[in-house]
């Protein structure tokens, strides 16, 4: 794992013509976008349109064995009309088989188990914590179980070939994960000890060999079970696998038909019931074990030796396996199937009380005689052997590199790290492995179209680089309605991602004001508390008034309560709007004094003076007398103000018209302050 | 337990129970989903399945099992049941669709589309579809509100809609009801409630409700099945407000819920002491205001599910009602989480005679056919 591999496989992206020309690409968090360029390949060579990646435990295509290549080419932009332009872009993505309908479930039910795994963070402690861990386990498995049902089922009502072997190959896939898993759990996760260590791994050789099931039925149902020609054959099985009862319940068969040899049969059948296995409870020592079985053993030995099976070959070679005779078992190698069961049968019959650490040496003698030299180990073999050589790290990489997804390898490590059998190991990149894993995993999650929302949860547990992961990947997800907008923001505010609010928020603002919905936009720059686009679309809503002479959206700007603070402009807007209300109620003087203020205060800008001032103009006409002597003296400096600043720029454009207002305005200003002295002396002399 | 699962491989965005037919006396048992986010989102028909019994073709029907679906365009964002046959379902295309279920072939298929009922700016440009937030249904009569801000009248036989309030509010209408046969109520991202009245030709809100304060949005409305002044909105903090539309402004009583959007709130039709509502933060609750504590025993005590008991604070009410009153010694609410250990959202629920559905963001459909028992 520390060194890089040799060479990363080629993946040939369909449709694109590498042999003719030079492609181009560019990278993204999970994918990547290749297309064809203009230029032509100077030399013959071979295309590699994709170069290695940077980390040597990314795998393009991630095919060794099993799957090829497995570039998808998802989706093909440009022109479609299948002429050879340059202007086509594909869509290079890694992780294909998180586009499988069926596995969805997988990764969505597998996601609830991850979260309790990580709530439940070692509240429990020895043998409790232990049982819960190994429960967690059986969970993932159930689930990867029900998904091979699943999919067995879709490959089975298919009418399409190329599905069905596509569905078939992921039940493969399942089945072996779900193997190896197994084992995982049973060496690792459980510890198991010598003597309850085998008693597992029969029950793992049984649940994953089951053609026999099948046998059995045919040789019961047939009309004298015993004349069946697979009969022996499934008497052999069951001894094989230990299933002894059943074993002697099929012997008895054969016994009750045979009432010459009814002797023979009784010697074997006690042999076999009296065979001493290993127990769960502690109510026996190791020791005590090993007695009764050497004594078993001797008497089998002794049977065999004076000859009470000699004339039955089936039987006699029962007794040689109950022996742990290697060759008798060996010869039984087409019912075995594979080099695991025979390891099991083979521990089974000479080493029960066995240690996990011995489990290597016979692991590996068991294969070599297996195979024999005829055929080279499977990638899956070598797995399996790296598990019983209780090398973890081996199993996490063996299996990264032939599985097709991640799911795989993230679930386990993590599962193995809360057993806190992975602590020591650290990679040169990155932090840990888990973390490493899982965020590939997640990585690729996010992008998915609809899975993303998983992989938040992942991130989350991913202490060093989770935060910077969901960071980039959560900014790229398109916000296609408000309802996912709000989904997204939810997240980014759980997790105080300021950054990532504010510019969700803006992007929903500029939706809203591309589609000139202000209020809208207000509203989403009010939650991000963005004062720069709040004075935007303010000003956007002052601009619209000046034209139309009438507010829009009355209903938010009335209702904008304390989050009017937040701009300057914004409060402007909604003074000014409180100042029409107010005007609209008939209260002048409350109205005017807030207009004045307006313009004292520094909230209204400079541009919109001119507009408060006219609006000033309806008042100071007014019957009675709203502005005081003093307010009138205010309004007269804010009007020399403007002018005086306005004199040099103004001048050449609107001239008349802005020359008549002002004329007007100072003429009703000196109206009502002689109309205001008037009544001021008047009130004051009385 | 009584819940069964299944995992859909689809984000489910909106279940509803197909209602039954007058004299019905069997517990409901086909109901609708639709999804969302997915490149080909789906309109589903589901059959609950009998407990326990085996179906005609000798399978088990424990969990619910898919009759029929048909592929929808875009995000299903609301989705009514018009009546027996016919569903109507929002897009956010903003089209507005109804799907009739033939239940002799089980097949579903378009029965009638208004195009791009909502729309910004321009409805005959390509791109210009806004989402459609809401629909409700009281056949033949279909309103429908959207991220325009706009209010559509439909009759289900008529080709244009009967009635349009354009710019009906300034923010995103997220949620509407009937509250009569010619009144409506939405909700807006600005935490008002709004009534509307079709027979005002004035295209003005007839009153307008608003949360104090914060202007939190609000998502979800319901009306209380037989007092018709009583009204449930959930908002985007996950909070229960309860409204007395005769009067007042603001809500009778605030309830603090759930720690993340409420999106949806339902009383149950036929036993409206009851109210469920589902969040964005995964779990699911009800609300009982039927339970004497003290005399009655608790049904909804079952394992390893927290129950909480809140007293909420009431403005003067005169009205016989668990939800209205504010006795301090009688105003105890029972409330239960049915759903524990959820994270993912749980985007919409509904509730008919003892069954419950509910989908969620972790692609699976939920139903639990014994509520009460």
């Amino acid at each position: 794992m520390d060194e890089p591999d040799t060479e990363p496989p080629l993946v040939v992206v369909p449709g694109a013509d590498s042999s003719s020309r030079q492609l181009c690409f560019a990278w993204g968090p999970a994918e990547v976008l290749v297309c064809e360029t203009l230029f032509g390949r100077a030399g013959g060579s071979r295309s590699r349109c994709l170069s290695r990646s940077p980390c040597p435990f990314r795998f393009w295509g991630k095919g060794r064995a099993g799957a090829a290549a497995r570039a998808l080419t998802d989706s093909v932009a440009g022109t479609e009309d299948g002429a050879p332009t340059s202007s086509r872009v594909f869509v290079v993505r890694r992780d294909q088989d998180i586009y499988i309908q069926t596995l969805r479930k997988l990764f969505n039910e597998s996601h609830g188990i991850f979260m309790g795994l990580q709530r439940s963070e070692e509240e429990l402690a020895g043998k409790s914590r232990k049982a819960q861990l190994v429960q967690v386990s059986k969970n993932y498995r159930s689930v990867i179980r029900a998904c091979m049902e699943d999919m067995h089922q879709a490959a089975v009502s298919t009418r399409d070939p190329a599905l069905q072997a596509q569905y078939s190959t992921q039940v493969s896939i399942l089945s072996a994960m779900e193997l190896i898993w197994n084992l995982c759990e049973i060496l690792f996760v459980e510890a198991a000890t010598a003597g309850p260590l085998l008693l597992r791994l029969l029950d793992w050789v049984r649940l994953h060999v089951c053609d026999v099931d099948s046998m059995v039925r045919e040789v019961l149902s047939s009309e004298s079970p015993s004349k069946h020609k697979l009969f022996w054959n499934v008497v052999d099985i069951f001894v094989l696998q230990g299933r002894m009862d059943e074993a002697r319940h099929l012997l008895s068969k054969e016994a009750s038909a045979n009432p010459t040899s009814v002797n023979m049969y009784k010697i074997l059948d006690d042999l076999m019931k009296k065979m001493p296995v290993p127990s769960l409870s502690n109510t026996q020592t190791l020791t005590e074990l090993e007695l009764k079985w050497q004594h078993w053993h001797e008497e089998c030995q002794r049977y065999l030796q004076d000859g009470t099976f000699a004339s039955n070959p089936h039987m006699e070679s029962i007794c040689k396996i109950l022996l742990g005779d290697e060759d008798a078992i060996l010869e039984k190698k087409e019912l075995m199937t594979t080099w695991y069961h025979f390891l099991v049968t083979r521990l089974l019959y000479s080493h029960p009380t066995v240690k996990p650490m011995e489990l290597r040496f016979y692991a590996q003698s068991s294969m070599d005689l297996f195979l024999g030299g005829e055929s080279s180990p499977e990638p899956l073999d070598l797995i399996l052997m790296a598990a019983f050589e209780f090398e973890m790290h081996q199993v996490i990489k063996e299996c990264s590199i032939v599985l097709s997804n991640w799911w795989f390898v993230a679930h386990l490590t993590d599962l193995l790290d809360h057993c806190k059998l992975l602590q020591s190991h650290n990679l040169y990149f990155g932090s840990n492995m888990r973390e490493f894993l899982l965020l590939e995993y997640a990585s690729g999650l996010f992008s998915h179209h609809s899975l993303w929302q998983l992989g938040v949860d992942y991130f989350d547990h991913c202490p060093e680089y989770g935060r910077v992961y969901l960071e980039l990947h959560i900014e790229r997800i398109p916000l296609s309605t408000e309802q996912k907008a709000l989904k997204v923001l939810r997240i980014c505010e759980q997790r105080q991602m300021h950054e990532q609010v504010r510019s969700i928020c803006k992007i929903m603002a500029m939706k809203a004001l591309r589609n000139n919905r202000l209020g809208s936009a207000l509203s989403w720059s009010i939650r991000a508390k963005d004062a720069a686009f709040a004075t935007l679309i303010s000003d956007r809503f002052l601009k619209d008034y000046c034209e139309r002479g009438c507010f829009s959206d009355l209903d938010l700007i009335d209702n904008l309560g304390p989050s009017m603070l937040l701009s300057d402009r914004l409060t402007f807007l909604g003074k000014y709007r409180e100042f029409h209300r107010l005007y609209g109620e008939k209260r002048f003087p409350e109205a005017a004094r807030l207009l004045l203020t307006l313009m004292t205060a520094h909230i209204a800008p400079c541009s919109f003076w001119m507009t408060l001032l006219t609006d000033a103009l309806p008042l100071l006409e007014q019957k009675e007398v709203i502005f005081s002597a003093e307010q009138t003296y205010e309004l007269m400096r804010c009007l020399e103000d403007l002018t005086a600043g306005n004199s040099d720029k103004q001048k050449f454009q609107d001239d008349d018209i802005e020359t008549t207002k002002v004329e007007m305005l100072r003429l009703a200003l000196a109206r009502n302050l002689a109309r205001v002295i008037i009544k001021e002396g008047t009130v004051e002399g009385s | 337990e009584d819940v069964s699962a299944k995992f859909v491989s689809q984000k489910i965005s909106r279940t509803r129970w197909r209602p039954l037919p007058a004299a019905a006396l069997q517990p409901p048992d086909i109901f609708a989903t639709g999804s969302w986010d997915n490149e080909d989102n789906r309109i589903s028909i589901w059959s609950a399945g009998d407990l326990g019994n085996a179906g005609l073709n000798g399978e088990y029907h424990g969990e619910p099992h898919l009759l029929c679906d048909i592929q929808h365009n875009g995000d299903v964002m609301d989705m009514q049941f018009l009546d027996q046959e016919r569903i109507v379902v929002a897009s956010s295309t903003g089209t507005v669709t109804i799907f009739r279920h033939h239940q002799n072939n089980q097949t579903l298929s378009a029965n009638h589309r208004w195009e791009k009922a909502h729309y910004h700016v321009d409805q005959d440009t390509s791109c210009g579809g806004a989402a459609c937030t809401g629909v409700v249904c009281n056949n033949p009569e279909i309103v429908t509100v959207g991220e325009d801000g706009r209010i559509n009248l439909f009759r289900a036989d008529q080709k244009d809609a009967v009635r349009t309030i354009d710019n009906a509010d300034s923010s995103t209408l997220h949620a509407v009801t009937f509250l009569r046969t010619t009144e409506i109520l939405t909700v807006n991202s600005i935490g008002q409630l709004k009534i509307w009245d079709f027979r005002q030709q004035r295209n003005e809100p007839s009153q307008i409700f608003s949360l104090a304060g914060d202007r939190v949005p609000l998502h979800c409305v319901d009306r209380h099945p037989n007092q018709q002044h009583i009204v449930a909105t959930g908002g985007q903090d996950g909070m229960l407000s309860i409204w007395d539309i005769r009067q007042g402004t603001m809500p009778v009583s605030l309830l603090n819920a759930h720690e993340a959007e409420m999106w949806e709130v339902h009383f149950h039709p036929s036993d409206p002491d009851h109210l469920f509502t589902c969040s964005e933060d995964g779990s699911l609750w009800h609300w009982d205001t039927s339970t004497n504590v003290s005399e009655k025993p608790s049904f909804l005590h079952q394992g390893g599910r927290s129950t909480a008991y809140l007293s909420h604070s009431t403005i003067n009410q005169s009205v016989v009602s668990a939800w209205l009153s504010n006795d301090p010694t009688k105003d105890r609410m029972e409330i239960t989480n049915l759903i524990p250990n959820q994270t993912l959202s749980v985007n919409s629920l509904d509730v008919l005679g003892p069954c419950l559905v509910y989908g969620t963001d972790a692609e699976a459909i939920y139903v639990n056919r014994q509520l009460f028992a």
